[in-house]
């Protein structure tokens, strides 16, 4: 009895993110719907992956799950706390310290090197020391095996690199959930594996939870939970 | 904390766009040294042209003046009470210039808080005659401590010494137009006639040049003693007292006060020099105007400039709202940025303006009929920088409030997708 309850009440606490009935439509150039009744949950320390054909809305969905995008219908939870309708100054502080997101594209602030792009979002949160957070970011990026690299300005990178660098910055708030659009779609078979790599210890050891749109079918089948997309739905 | 890391981000920014950063800083500068210099070198001519005739006006001057008769007869008539009356048979009364009881007016004035010093004074109507010739003009008796101490007369004695008309009776210093007029030099005699046909000589002692013509050639300076000499009057006699006031803008209601205290007249410096003010105030008006023009069109620049930044770094405040930046952290970023080439140009400005008006200050600037000047004259008052500066950081401030509203408006997902 008292063992079910405790499941029970594990179970609640272990969703991370959830949505209910999100719709999403675009309006130019005619009124179209992107995404249909979109539901999922996803839990402490999964690793799950969306697939679908390309313009079926996975990107779509990946910027209102991470809160940049509120023009859509429904609700979204992150660690059961209701994001629809909130302010703009208190979804930047979800994002800063929640969400970890890694784009399709790198973005790099060009003004700074390296290290400081990694440690931006830290010293914005500013729990830690500039210290504490400099060594975190020298830790992350050794992982990503960039340590070398941490001074230099990012448009010195190639490509893989400044993705690499792009997921250092994602980690370095240690947020529940990691979100990425194709991470790994600039990088090839090794530091793909490597990322894969690094992503799996995310989940296994700090129990933290991912959510990668990916077209890697590799990379899909290693995760826990595939999501496949079609014409804005969720399809299994 | 976060203004730290704004201002952070901030800096950064204008690194790197630091050629565009450095013109819009220039034109903050030229803006704010051109304001400051303007201002300083319009008011420092205001303060000497105001100073020539303020220096040399008393702040209060008691006198008695010639006025109509009040009291007409046709006024007792019961009849015409309520009417016009034209009728004003009585002429004017002779009381005589003279300032009664001038001794003790005097001690009461001394002791006033609000006085600085007081100076008697005998004005005369005289001629000179040279030749056949006589030509108007006018005596003051001074006294020469009192004189010296609120108008500072030595200043404009060209030549000999204003203490000399205490040291010798009979002694004159003439305005120099007089002098030349008359074609006499210091240690000449010149002879005067008074209105009521006295003859006097007196010998020159100085020569006094004020810088305004008219008063250049028909005035001239005696002893108090001498002047009363002159007039047949006794030591007594005084037709002018002049009050110097620690506060001049104080003038108008102390010389009401007096006038009702004591029963004479009595005029205040701004009231005699109304036309000076006026003067003063609208050059005062179109240096601020020209200051202020300048300001704004560097805050257009500023405001150019901002937007083409916006533009170029729309990734970068992309990335920014995409890792935890509030559209307000962004708005505060921009309005850093604006505020920092404000501070920037706005001090270069100052320092600059500074140094122009001090190269204007030792332009040389020499004209007979202001003796006391040497260089062009520049009022370095501090306001000047404090309004200047003041404007600077806000014209820079508003100029970066658009761009950086408009920064904090845009959508990442927008630019993101763009790519
Ligand atoms: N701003 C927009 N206005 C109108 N339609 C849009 C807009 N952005 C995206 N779309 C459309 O929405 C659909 C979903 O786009 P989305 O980028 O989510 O696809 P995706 O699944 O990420 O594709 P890919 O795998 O190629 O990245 C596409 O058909 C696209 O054309
Ligand atoms: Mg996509």
């Amino acid at each position: 009895m008292t063992l079910l309850k405790l499941l029970e009440e594990n179970n609640m606490s272990n969703i991370i993110l959830e949505t209910k009935n999100i719709n999403k439509y675009f309006y130019d150039p005619v009124k179209f719907k992107v995404l249909s009744d979109i539901n999922m949950s996803i839990n402490e320390g999964e690793f799950v992956s969306i697939v679908g054909k390309s313009g079926c809305g996975k990107s779509t969905l990946l910027y209102i799950l991470s809160t940049m995008d509120t023009d859509y219908e429904g609700e979204l939870t992150i660690n059961g706390v209701s994001l629809t309708s909130k302010t703009d100054k208190d979804l930047a502080v979800v994002r800063n310290e929640r969400i970890g997101f890694v784009f399709q594209f790198h973005y790099l602030l060009p003004e700074y090197n390296v290290l400081k792009n990694v440690m931006l979002p830290g010293i914005k949160l500013a729990k830690h020391s500039i210290q504490e957070i400099e060594h975190k970011a020298m830790e992350q990026l050794r992982k990503l095996d960039m340590v070398d690299q941490a001074l230099k300005s990012p448009n010195q990178l190639s490509g893989g690199q400044k993705q690499r660098v792009a997921i250092a910055r994602a980690l370095i708030n240690d947020p529940l959930i990691i979100m990425g659009d194709e991470p790994t779609g600039n990088l090839d078979k090794k530091n793909s594996d490597m990322v894969f790599d690094i992503f799996n210890t995310l989940v296994k050891e700090r129990n933290q939870a991912l959510l990668i749109v990916t077209h890697d079918p590799d990379f899909a089948e290693r995760t826990h939970r595939t999501i496949e997309m079609a014409d804005g739905r969720i399809i299994s | 904390m976060n203004a730290k890391l704004i201002i952070d981000i901030a800096i950064n920014l204008i690194r790197a766009r630091l050629k565009q950063s450095i013109i819009a800083a220039v034109g903050v500068t030229f803006g704010i040294a051109m304001f400051v210099t303007l201002l300083g070198f319009m008011n420092g001519l205001n303060n000497l042209l105001d100073g020539l005739m303020l220096n040399r006006t008393p702040h209060v001057r008691l006198y008695n003046e010639v006025k109509p008769s009040t009291d007409q007869p046709v006024l007792i008539s019961k009849e015409y009470k309520n009417n016009t009356n034209f009728i004003q048979s009585i002429k004017p009364k002779d009381r005589g210039r003279e300032i009664y009881n001038s001794k003790a007016i005097i001690n009461i004035l001394k002791q006033d808080k609000r006085v600085i010093d007081v100076a008697p004074k005998v004005t005369a109507p005289v001629f000179f005659n040279t030749g056949s010739i006589e030509i108007t003009g006018v005596v003051n008796g001074i006294d020469v401590p009192a004189e010296e101490h609120l108008f500072k007369v030595s200043d404009y004695i060209i030549e000999g010494n204003v203490f000399d008309l205490n040291n010798e009776s009979n002694t004159i210093i003439i305005g120099k137009g007089l002098a030349e007029q008359m074609l006499v030099k210091v240690g000449d005699v010149v002879k005067i006639t008074t209105i009521k046909g006295g003859l006097v000589s007196l010998k020159i002692v100085g020569i006094i040049q004020i810088g305004i013509a008219e008063i250049d050639n028909t005035m001239s300076y005696t002893s108090l003693r001498t002047a009363q000499m002159i007039l047949g009057e006794s030591a007594s006699y005084i037709t002018d007292i002049q009050v110097k006031l620690t506060d001049v803008m104080m003038s108008p209601e102390t010389a009401k006060e007096y006038r009702a205290k004591f029963g004479i007249d009595a005029i205040d410096a701004q009231t005699a020099n109304s036309q000076f003010e006026t003067g003063s105030n609208v050059r005062s008006i179109i240096s601020y105007a020209v200051g202020i023009t300048l300001l704004i069109v560097a805050g257009f620049g500023i405001y150019n400039i901002l937007n083409m930044m916006i533009y170029e770094k729309m990734d970068s405040i992309a990335i920014l709202k995409a890792t935890g930046f509030s559209g307000n952290d962004v708005k505060w970023i921009f309005i850093s940025l604006s505020l920092i080439i404000g501070i920037v140009g706005g001090l270069f400005g100052l320092l600059f303006g500074f140094g122009l008006s001090s190269i204007i200050d030792n332009i040389p600037f020499e004209t007979s009929s202001l003796p006391t000047i040497k260089t062009y004259p520049i009022d370095y008052k501090y306001t000047y920088y404090v309004i200047g500066f003041t404007f600077a950081v806000c014209t820079t401030t508003i100029a970066g409030l658009f761009p950086a509203l408009k920064a904090s408006k845009i959508d990442p997902v927008e630019i993101i997708r763009g790519k």
